[in-house]
């Protein structure tokens, strides 16, 4: 009997043991690896307080728009971002037409948020306001070129278009249709990106081609390029603008992680030493008991690649500390039995049943709290609500379930000294 | 231990929340209300490394003569070498203005901010307006949680005593000027659930007690809620303790804007457990006894 629970105790120990370092280093096993949740690739996703970087919100300048047009705004977003390198980027958006961007370690923040809100309403237009050729129809490729380019054969940097079949044959149409109004100085085109005019060149003849270029207001490369990945992306369905952004030096993220892991390394210490301080051998399995928990925990996160942000740690440790109240309650009841002259296995079990209803009812309300939160949408309580939510539900298995195994192992092993059991 | 009894002095317990309470209200008009962040009033926010000791007052009259924004705000943040500089609701643009300004007269060597936030005015408008709103619905869920599985008079005084916490984290927030941001409604919705923690831990005792209770037995209800509360003592104290430790850890270690969270959340803690022991149950068993004593003068 004191023998299979000393070895059910050991194990325990070492399961314990080998959560925390599978959760914390991953593992590697017969071609099956995980790297640990602070793995870049597989492990949590910092948060942009953590990483360092920009953080833009969009609303949509549209009354109600529907799900339908938000999500082709996410999609064009998703294009520009990955045009311009940003392949980090994620994005989420809310039912209200809010749109919220985070880029890790990028500081430009001002291009970035140019780069997404511009609509992106590429048009070619005659000389009387008509519409030849739209951006989102008539255009099949764009991309930055840099060569010579027309009669000077000076080189510059210019955007080619690559137009569908039908709209090469609407361009001959209207080029044909310019050429003829050459008397009242009417024959150009003008090539605007929403009510920018990009060129307005001449026509001379009837133009019959798949291809066309604008160019003459280009500087740089960079201009270019981004003019080519927001004619490909195509253009929104109305016009988004900034309502908050928010850039986090890499320097200030860096620093935040590791001194919050400090804090919660020394905090979990502490708080070990005083449970079993307070309540000696019960104390120890609930330091047990907490070791799991933080291995659970981190297995959990890791896994399931949570968006962790500051807040986020910040209800981690404060899930530690509620952790540990469980078993506060159930081992003050424990003393209470112990006290009325009960047997420790006796003890143990009304201290289990009598803190139950206590320990049920305060984590229920701190869930409905957490589920309030996340609700909210807000951000950055929803990081702190999530890993709050999960602390709790984790914690209220490894308090009550582990704790109340391990206990039991322990009464097995018949120790007789009740002073051991915190009387 | 001592027995402490509580009932009889219920309104002399009152009076710590109600003097924080008042010091609040005091330091709200004397410091011109909450420091509201520019999530919750628009305007742009800047962490600035001034690489050395500096002085508020002067980096704001130098700020706001140069750049001609007014009012600017300034505070030290972290070790004392950093500064936080807020604005109003502005153009983006003025952030350029405001740094390379800083950048001139301070010789700073970064090339831009540590960190820039900024936020439209309206947008500042809705969250406000999100984070109430979310703290009434979180208040009125759990005030239904505790009607069911308690009874009603319980969910009251628990609730009562949670309206308490939340005046005194505003008041600490008005005397301290911590910045008011969605942080500040994460902090205050944690402490509303820690405190309904301790509330109920206390309550459910008190239910365990009051168990075949018979008013002419000769055992007063405020016996037994005396009896409760000094029981579930060592729990309340304990659990206190040990999240504390965490926090407390996390306010020494950690770099600005956690502790910015963090120390509402130590006085949020602090604050819950004193309601929960001196507040709720003693006006519950005052309240039940007012009642049972209306019942029997009926009859």
């Amino acid at each position: 009997m004191k023998k299979k629970s000393i070895i059910v105790l050991v194990f325990m120990l070492l399961l314990a043991v080998l959560i925390n370092y599978v959760a914390f280093f991953g593992y590697n096993i017969a071609g099956f690896t995980y790297g640990g949740m602070f793995d870049e690739e597989k492990g949590i996703r910092k948060g942009i307080d953590l990483a360092g970087g920009s953080v833009i919100t969009f609303q949509a300048d549209y009354e109600n728009p529907t799900e339908d047009q938000m999500n082709i705004v996410e999609s064009i977003f998703t294009a520009r971002l990955n045009n311009a390198g940003y392949t980090e980027a994620r994005i989420s958006k809310d039912e209200t037409g809010q749109i919220t961007v985070e880029i890790p370690s990028v500081f430009e923040t001002d291009e970035a948020a140019g780069l997404l809100g511009s609509t992106a309403q590429l048009s070619f237009v005659d000389a009387d306001g008509n519409v030849v050729l739209d951006g989102a129809t008539d255009i099949k490729n764009a991309e930055a070129m840099y060569g010579p380019v027309g009669t000077a054969g000076v080189s510059e940097h210019y955007v080619q278009l690559t137009l569908t079949s039908e709209a090469i044959q609407k361009f001959a149409d209207a080029t044909r249709a310019a050429v003829a109004l050459k008397g009242e100085g009417k024959n150009f085109i003008a090539i605007k990106m929403d009510d920018a005019i990009l060129s307005q060149p001449r026509v001379e003849e009837e133009i019959n081609s798949e291809t066309c270029i604008i160019s003459g207001s280009f500087e740089t490369a960079a201009d270019t390029q981004t003019l080519a990945n927001q004619i490909k992306s195509g253009a929104l369905p109305f016009a988004l603008s900034v309502i908050t952004q928010n850039t986090i030096g890499a320097e200030l993220g860096e620093s935040a992680l590791p001194t919050s892991l400090l804090a919660a390394g020394i905090g979990i210490l502490v708080v070990m030493l005083f449970m079993i301080i307070m309540y000696r051998i019960p104390g120890l399995i609930a330091d047990l008991a907490l070791l799991f928990y933080v291995g659970l925990i981190a297995l959990f996160m890791g896994i399931l690649r949570v968006n962790l942000s500051l807040s986020g740690i910040a209800g981690i440790i404060l899930s530690i500390g509620m952790a540990v109240d469980a078993n506060v309650i159930i081992f003050e009841r424990l003393k209470e039995e112990m006290k009325l002259g009960k047997t420790i296995k006796a003890s143990v079990e009304a201290g289990f049943s009598k803190a139950f209803g206590a320990i049920l009812d305060s984590n229920v309300t701190t869930i409905i709290t957490c589920v309030v939160l996340y609700l909210s949408g807000i951000g950055t309580i929803r990081g702190f609500a999530v890993t709050l939510g999960w602390g709790v539900v984790v914690s209220m298995f490894t308090a009550i379930v582990i704790t109340k195994f391990l206990l039991k192992q322990f009464v097995k092993l018949n120790i007789k000294n009740r002073k051991l059991f915190c009387a | 231990m001592k027995t402490l009894n509580v009932t009889n002095n219920k309104v002399k317990y009152l009076l710590i929340p109600i003097i924080i309470v008042l010091a609040g209200v005091i330091m709200y008009f004397v410091n011109g209300g909450f420091n509201f962040d520019v999530e919750f009033m628009g305007g742009i926010k800047m962490q600035v490394d001034m690489q050395g000791a500096f002085d508020n007052q002067e980096v704001k009259t130098y700020l706001e003569e140069k750049t001609g924004i007014n009012p600017i705000i300034v505070q030290k943040v972290g070790d004392g070498t950093q500064a936080s500089i807020k604005t109003q609701p502005i153009e983006e643009e003025k952030k350029v203005e405001i740094y390379a300004a800083l950048k001139e007269k301070y010789a700073l060597t970064a090339e831009e901010p540590m960190s820039v936030n900024s936020a439209s005015a309206s947008f500042g408008l809705a969250v406000q307006q999100k984070a109430f709103l979310y703290t009434l619905i979180a208040l009125l869920c759990i005030l239904a949680y505790i009607a069911i599985r308690f009874e009603w008079r319980s969910a009251v005084t628990a609730i009562a005593a949670l309206a308490i916490n939340i005046l005194v984290m505003m008041a600490v927030y008005a005397i301290t000027q911590t910045p008011l941001n969605t942080t500040f409604i994460a902090a205050m919705l944690t402490v509303v659930g820690y405190s309904i923690n301790n509330t109920i831990v206390v309550f459910d005792r008190i239910r365990e007690n009051m168990r075949g209770f018979n008013a002419k037995k000769g055992v007063s209800v405020s016996e037994i809620v005396n009896k409760s509360i000094n029981e579930s003592m060592g729990r309340t104290i304990n659990t206190t303790i040990t999240t504390l430790i965490t926090i407390v850890l996390l306010y020494i270690i950690g770099v600005a804007s956690i502790k910015e969270f963090a120390f509402p959340l130590i006085v949020g803690v602090l604050a819950g457990a004193y309601s929960s022991i001196f507040v709720a149950s003693p006006w519950w068993a005052a309240w039940k006894e007012a009642e049972i004593a209306a019942k029997s003068q009926k009859k």
